[in-house]
């Protein structure tokens, strides 16, 4: 039972591959069940793509370094953040609306320009090669997660009350959308963080299902935090075996494991599942 | 210290159409004011401006020496997400971050207090039930104790007893006195007439603009509610924008009975 638990990571690969979704389980979660909080979800799909066309650019001035992509990510993706917050803030439109323009528009655009550019795999880009983390990758990886989860903790009142009444936060003279900015710049910096190891598509997934999922096994916002952050671990380390074991894709393998918490907790979580209605009902009726 | 508080011939807009139209009067510190009006009446934007959450167009809101946060606002009721994963303590707590900023690490002092003002509402063992299974006047309360521990000068109202039972309401208003008597001013949206003339010496009476602004039996005359209401009714016939903005006009005055 513990060989086939520890057999895998006997390979550095393997070993690296752990390590960098440990530190992604632990940065994105919490930033994804202020996401939902916030009912800005699909914020995330935006900052996913909209980072696209950064990394192209980034391989063209600065060659195919992780760098260089990584910088042109980041640039990107506050862009995007910006510009998709000001045009929701500043706007009467529907936000959501808004938001699907915008990464749409990113994608399209990233696609184009990657096509362009020699030597660059969509396919990579968009999902990852968890077993190909480089040393380097690794350590931005720790080092942005280390950061994000001190700079959320900085932050984290504010923002906290900014989700929960914001009229209030303005009525003690706080300013909702400086939070709001400096959280969405964490968001991306975890996101172009993960893109190396899951790929701009599945780094999201690390973020967004376990903190959907832990609506359903946790009431607080503290307990729900922890939740998310367990479950990601969980996903991480269930995903990595089942990829060596079933010889699958390591991303999607953990975003699938992730997805299928979620559906666990969707049918039968302690919370707001869909067994805890029936249960509910039964009693009611008598 | 200079806390009183006063509005100079303001006007309001939402999209250039006013909603507060050359409104002024001064509430003195200590007393203790209903604002009451017809449905789109400016009573709610008027508390905005008061509160500093809305910029007005012309004309001034006069705060003394008062600070953002010596101003406390409670905000019409519904407008929190009751599946917000937060407890009634937490909530209260809230109300402390105007003292302790948003970095200062909140201990068991400041529990305590959150408790003490959760228990002066009548809500004692509610510290750790989620604000989502709580009655719409449970919650009310849990805003009141909110006021409670932010300890303002200033508290404005914005229809502190809508969708709350008699006994709630009974429970707030003495709550309102004790302010009252504790010399702090009090301003709150009111709908109910009767409630007003019980409890409220002070009434501004808007359609608008002001129709009536003093004691309370002498604004809620039959002359002036009449005058209001022929004011607000004039506001919808006859618009105080040019013929041709008329259909803007009547779209933007049903968004402002949505809304107040």
């Amino acid at each position: 039972m513990l060989h086939f638990l520890f057999d895998p990571f006997a390979f550095a690969f393997m070993r690296r591959a752990l390590v960098g979704c440990v530190a992604l389980s632990l940065a994105g979660p919490p930033l994804g069940v202020i996401l939902v909080l916030r009912r800005m979800s699909l914020m995330s799909d935006v900052l996913q793509h909209g980072i696209l066309p950064g990394l192209a650019l980034g391989a063209m001035f600065g060659g195919l370094s992780f760098w260089a992509m990584g910088l042109g990510g980041l640039i990107a993706g506050l862009c995007v953040a910006l510009l998709a917050g000001l045009a929701a803030r500043a706007t009467s439109g529907r936000e959501d609306s808004q938001l699907a323009g915008a990464y749409l528009i990113a994608l399209a655009l990233g696609v184009a320009l990657v096509s362009h550019q020699q030597g660059i795999d969509l396919a990579e880009l968009l999902f990852g090669s968890v077993l190909g983390v480089t040393n380097v990758a690794l350590q931005l990886i720790a080092g942005v997660a280390s950061l994000s989860l001190l700079g959320l903790a900085v932050i984290w009142r504010p923002l906290v009350l900014d989700s929960f009444d914001p009229v209030f936060l303005r009525s003690i003279g706080g300013h909702g959308g400086l939070w709001h900015m400096a959280f969405l710049g964490l968001v991306v910096l975890c996101v172009v963080a993960g893109y190396s190891a899951l790929g701009t598509l599945m780094s999201v997934g690390l973020m967004m299902l376990p903190a959907i999922a832990a609506r359903h096994f946790a009431v607080s916002l503290s307990g729900q935090v922890r939740a998310a952050m367990a479950i990601a671990l969980l996903a991480s380390l269930l995903g990595l075996l089942v990829s060596y074991y079933a010889d699958m894709a390591s991303g999607p393998a953990i975003i699938l494991t992730a997805g299928g918490v979620w559906l666990l907790g969707v049918l039968a979580g302690p919370q707001q599942s869909v067994r805890a209605r029936l249960v509910r009902k039964s009693h009611l009726t008598g | 210290m200079n806390i009183k508080i006063s509005v100079v011939n303001l006007t309001a807009t939402y999209q250039r159409h006013p909603a507060v139209h050359h409104v002024s009067a001064e509430f003195a510190p200590g007393s203790l004011t209903a604002i009451v009006g017809p449905n789109g009446a400016g009573k709610t934007t008027l508390l905005r401006c008061l509160a500093g959450l809305h910029q007005p167009e012309s004309g001034a809101v006069l705060r003394g020496d008062l600070t953002r946060q010596q101003i406390a606002l409670l905000p019409q009721a519904g407008t929190l997400d009751p599946s917000f994963p937060i407890d009634c303590r937490d909530v209260v707590m809230l109300g402390l971050i105007g003292e302790a900023g948003a970095f200062r690490a909140m201990g068991a002092s400041d529990r305590a207090r959150a408790e003490a003002a959760l228990a002066q509402v009548g809500l004692h063992d509610f510290a750790r039930r989620p604000v989502g299974s709580l009655s719409a006047g449970q919650m009310q309360r849990v805003l009141f104790a909110r006021l409670i521990v932010q300890e303002a000068p200033v508290l404005l109202l914005d229809e502190p007893f809508n969708a709350v039972d008699t006994r709630t309401e009974a429970d707030l208003l003495a709550l309102i006195d004790q302010w009252h008597h504790q010399g702090r001013t009090v301003i709150a949206v009111l709908h109910d007439l009767d409630l007003v003339r019980a409890h409220f010496p002070q009434c501004l009476l808007l359609a608008r603009q002001l129709v009536a602004f003093g004691p309370t039996e002498a604004v809620l005359s039959q002359e002036n509610r009449q005058r209001a209401r022929m004011v607000a009714e004039a506001w919808v016939g006859d618009a105080p924008v040019c013929e041709a903005e008329s259909d803007l006009h009547s779209h933007e005055h049903h968004e402002h009975g949505a809304h107040s």
